[in-house]
């Protein structure tokens, strides 16, 4: 029964590890899809996770913290998307500025408002989206296997958990029913196609940043209001370019998206589960090493194993009608 | 209703100092099939864009079965019912025939209803106009005729009633043209008129009722097509007569130059592109080699100066061989006087960043008469590029000058120059005209046959069937890498055109 136990336990923190992930790949994919590459999707989450937490902590308010969070990396978004899509400008370069603009902004004004060396002040319970029980796990507790993962890995999650996940259904639904969905994956691979059907190839392209915008937003809120009670400096620490990995992993596909941000998450929990713990054989393996075990896995699994990755064939390149 | 499907007025147009349209007047009458010629830069595809609302008129009225229509944007020329097949297709290539064509005209929010009717709706358009295409397949596997199709589809799907065609037949096989040209008149049949931008002259004479000529940036004349000649018509184009046929005498072969043997090629993928390809040519002789694009010509090519590994077989330039391991150092082979022109000039042939005159030079700036000690002689660079530019007319005469800013013709004359001036003893040249103008499609032809008539050896290889058959003293016919034929310039293009298809000559006899 133990194994169990123990199994259920990595599991759980997989998927709490995985979420900010999952939210933040998705969001890459909205953007991707549409042709615009965001390598800023560290800074955007990091700038909601800083909004949120200072929302949250003046408004002592959960909901008010998310929807600052996602405002704020929406208004990042739009950043990225008036220097790369209205004014044509290197993609990357922009996203590299985000990325500065938040690290470097986050904390001086976390300092000058909360004076706590850049952290925002601890959150009460109000202002976190707290665990939701599911109906019936309390009494399905102890029912063998299925009642400890009833209970045990789907109960418990804050909402944003959920909402990560319901997103992955909801986002292939979007990108494959409908006409939206259609026009952003269009957009992405020929814009002068979008263009010439009589269809705004701005508009789509800055609602598609808008819609990764949200989603940054909520990864941030996550880490800020519901895995920690407030914001620490640099608290993302790459999650938005593990996102990206992912999301090259995936193909920019939305479900091969979740399954990837969920083993990247599971090497992050596994990482942290065997920390100090002899394995067999092997003996004790170097924390450093299984912490850095995620990111030499994408390399191996980018370099080899996934076939060829191709991206959205207009991806990073600006649309300028042809003269 | 008005008689005129399209009427334009007084439309101009300026890119910045350019003007690229000035005070058009246009009248297209309804049901016709209308032919736009002119030369690269005349300005017939900025006066489409304009039409199809891609571009704004500086000035000038546009009008639509007679009713004055402001057509900002393609949506405005889609609901006015005009739909433009471009030169390069506008499709998705990893979408389906279905999804390009509802894409922009999808009508709800949610596909799955759009999806339904708009295939209902295809079968349709494909019994009244003969347009057969698997509405599930992917773009990106169908063959360019297909392509072309779906995006007629695309415009009758919205109703258009007048299609206006880019240079249509630049990609297709003669069958495929040919095709073409019967899905169009049955078009017009159907009461749709047909707007057909083309410098093909041949395909205005086939198939037009009337014609419009453009030169830089006016309207010079229109005409009815039974009552004008290729020959006017050209004239009309580039503003002085024009020598469509190249005069050649005999041609007088010489020793062999170059002598492929059993040449396989394979691309990177490992498919077979050039399959034991064997001929010889002599010394003044110019040897063409037609063919629909991506039959191995390409790789023939490359191979033959030793920028592609080939498989097996041997090349022997004068006698002695070219190492086809596609480690040859292209130096040497300059030495041995192996000159070549590529393909694709922007990738291949020149820098476009640099200027003209060090395009002028590349590949040969380490001869002598280039460089003074170990630094490159500027002066003597300046002077050969300005002869150059005199010799071929480059224009605008600037050796100074960004090479991106020159016109594909005069970027082309810039690789010819090159490479003819440095007198080789066999010329390897692809797709010589390519986007060239007739003025300069005429002078550079001239210059291949002075280079024939001075005992160098010349293979040409060009997807223009009239360029090989007016040049070429033999003609080898390339289908699926293999050789598939070989005709002297006597052949007709029917006879050329099975070839290249593909069908052997028994069976195009029976």
């Amino acid at each position: 029964m133990e194994f169990i136990d123990t199994l259920i336990n990595i599991l759980n923190s997989t998927i709490r590890v995985s979420v900010p992930l999952l939210l933040a790949c998705l969001a890459g994919l909205y953007s991707e899809r549409a042709g615009v590459f965001d390598i800023g999707l560290e800074g955007k989450m990091l700038a909601g996770a800083f909004a949120g937490a200072a929302a949250a902590a003046v408004f002592a308010s959960a909901w008010i913290g998310l929807l600052v969070a996602m405002l704020v990396s929406v208004g990042m978004a739009l950043i990225h998307g008036f220097a790369s899509i209205t004014h044509r400008g290197n993609q990357i370069v922009s996203g590299v500025a985000i990325n500065f603009i938040a690290a470097g902004s986050t904390i001086i004004l976390g300092q000058a408002w909360f004076q706590q060396g850049g952290r925002t002040p601890s959150l009460p319970p109000e202002g976190r989206f707290g665990a939701i029980t599911l109906p019936g796990a309390d009494a399905l507790r102890d029912v063998p296997v299925i009642g400890q993962l009833y209970s045990g890995l789907l109960s418990g999650h804050s909402l944003l958990t959920y909402v990560a996940f319901l997103a992955v259904p909801f986002t292939w639904w979007v990108l494959f029913r409908t006409r939206f969905g259609l026009r952003l994956r269009a957009v992405g691979e020929n814009p002068a196609a979008v263009d010439t059907a009589g269809i705004s190839v701005t508009w789509l392209r800055y609602r598609a940043v808008i819609c990764t915008g949200i989603l940054t937003g909520l990864a941030g809120s996550y880490m800020a209001l519901a895995q920690n009670a407030g914001f620490v400096k640099d608290m993302t620490a790459g999650r938005g370019y593990i996102a990206l990995a992912a999301l090259i992993f995936a193909k920019w596909k939305p479900v091969p998206a979740m399954f990837a941000c969920l083993l990247f998450g599971f090497l992050d929990a596994l990482s942290i589960r065997l920390q100090g713990t002899p394995l067999p054989i092997i003996g004790k393996v170097p924390v450093q090493l299984m912490q850095a075990l995620p990111y030499i896995l994408t390399v191996i699994l980018l370099a080899g194993f996934i076939g060829k990755a191709i991206p959205p064939r207009a991806g990073g390149v600006p649309y300028v009608k042809e003269r | 209703m008005a008689e005129n499907a399209i009427e334009l007025i007084g439309i101009n147009k300026s890119f910045g100092a350019v003007r690229a349209n000035r005070d058009i007047a246009l009248e297209i009458p309804r049901g016709t099939i209308h032919g736009i010629i002119g030369e690269n830069g005349a300005g017939k595809s900025t006066l489409m864009s304009i039409l199809y609302g891609f571009y704004q008129a500086d000035s000038g009225e546009i009008r639509v079965n007679g009713k004055t229509a402001a057509i900002k944007t393609p949506n405005d020329a889609i609901a006015a019912g005009i739909g433009m097949v471009h030169q390069h297709f506008m499709l998705v290539e990893n979408f389906s025939v279905l999804e390009n064509v509802i894409l922009g005209a999808e009508g709800e929010a949610l596909l799955t209803k759009s999806i339904a009717k708009a295939r209902s709706e295809l079968r349709r358009l494909e019994k009244e106009y003969g347009l057969e295409v698997d509405p599930d397949a992917l773009i990106e596997e169908l063959p360019v005729g297909l392509q072309q199709r779906v995006e007629i589809l695309k415009a009758l799907y919205r109703g258009a009633e007048i299609l206006i065609l880019d240079e249509p037949t630049g990609v297709l096989t003669p069958a495929e043209a040919d095709h073409l040209f019967r899905i169009l008149e049955q078009l017009k049949e159907q009461g749709k008129t047909v707007v057909l931008i083309t410098h093909k002259l041949r395909e205005i004479m086939a198939i037009t009722d009337n014609v419009s000529v453009m030169r830089q940036g006016t309207m010079v004349a229109t005409r009815k097509t039974s009552e004008t000649t290729v020959e006017e018509l050209a004239e009309l184009m580039v503003g002085r007569r024009v020598l469509l046929r190249v005069e050649k005498g005999e041609a007088q072969p010489g020793a062999v130059k170059l002598a492929v043997k059993n040449l396989t090629v394979r691309d990177s993928r490992g498919v077979t592109m050039v399959d034991d390809v064997s001929f010889d040519i002599r010394a003044g002789e110019i040897v063409g080699i037609a063919g629909v694009a991506g039959n191995g010509q390409s790789e023939l090519m490359e191979a033959v100066s030793g920028i592609r590994k080939a498989v097996s077989g041997t090349v022997m330039l004068d006698g002695k061989p070219i190492d086809l391991t596609g480690q040859a150092d292209p130096g040497e082979l300059r030495d041995r006087g192996l000159a070549h022109v590529p393909e694709d000039r922007h990738h291949v042939g020149l820098v476009l960043a640099f200027d003209e005159s060090e395009n002028s030079i590349l590949g040969y700036h380490d001869k002598p008469q280039y460089l003074k000690g170990p630094f490159l002689n500027l002066e003597a660079i300046q002077k050969d590029a300005q002869e150059k530019i005199e010799k071929y007319d480059i224009r605008p005469a600037n050796p100074r000058l960004k090479t991106a800013n020159f016109s594909g013709g005069n970027q082309q004359k810039i690789v010819l120059a090159r490479e003819i001036e440095q007198d080789p003893g066999v010329l390897i040249v692809g797709q010589p005209t390519r986007g060239v103008d007739v003025g300069a499609i005429e002078f550079i032809h001239k210059r291949l046959i002075a280079m024939r008539d001075q005992g160098k050896a010349v293979l040409l290889i060009s997807v223009e069937l009239d360029e090989i058959r007016s040049l070429s003293d033999r003609i080898l016919v390339m289908f699926a890498g293999r050789v598939v034929g070989e005709r002297g310039p006597e052949a007709t293009e029917g006879e050329l055109g099975l070839l290249m298809a593909g069908v052997e000559h028994k069976e195009a006899a029976e």
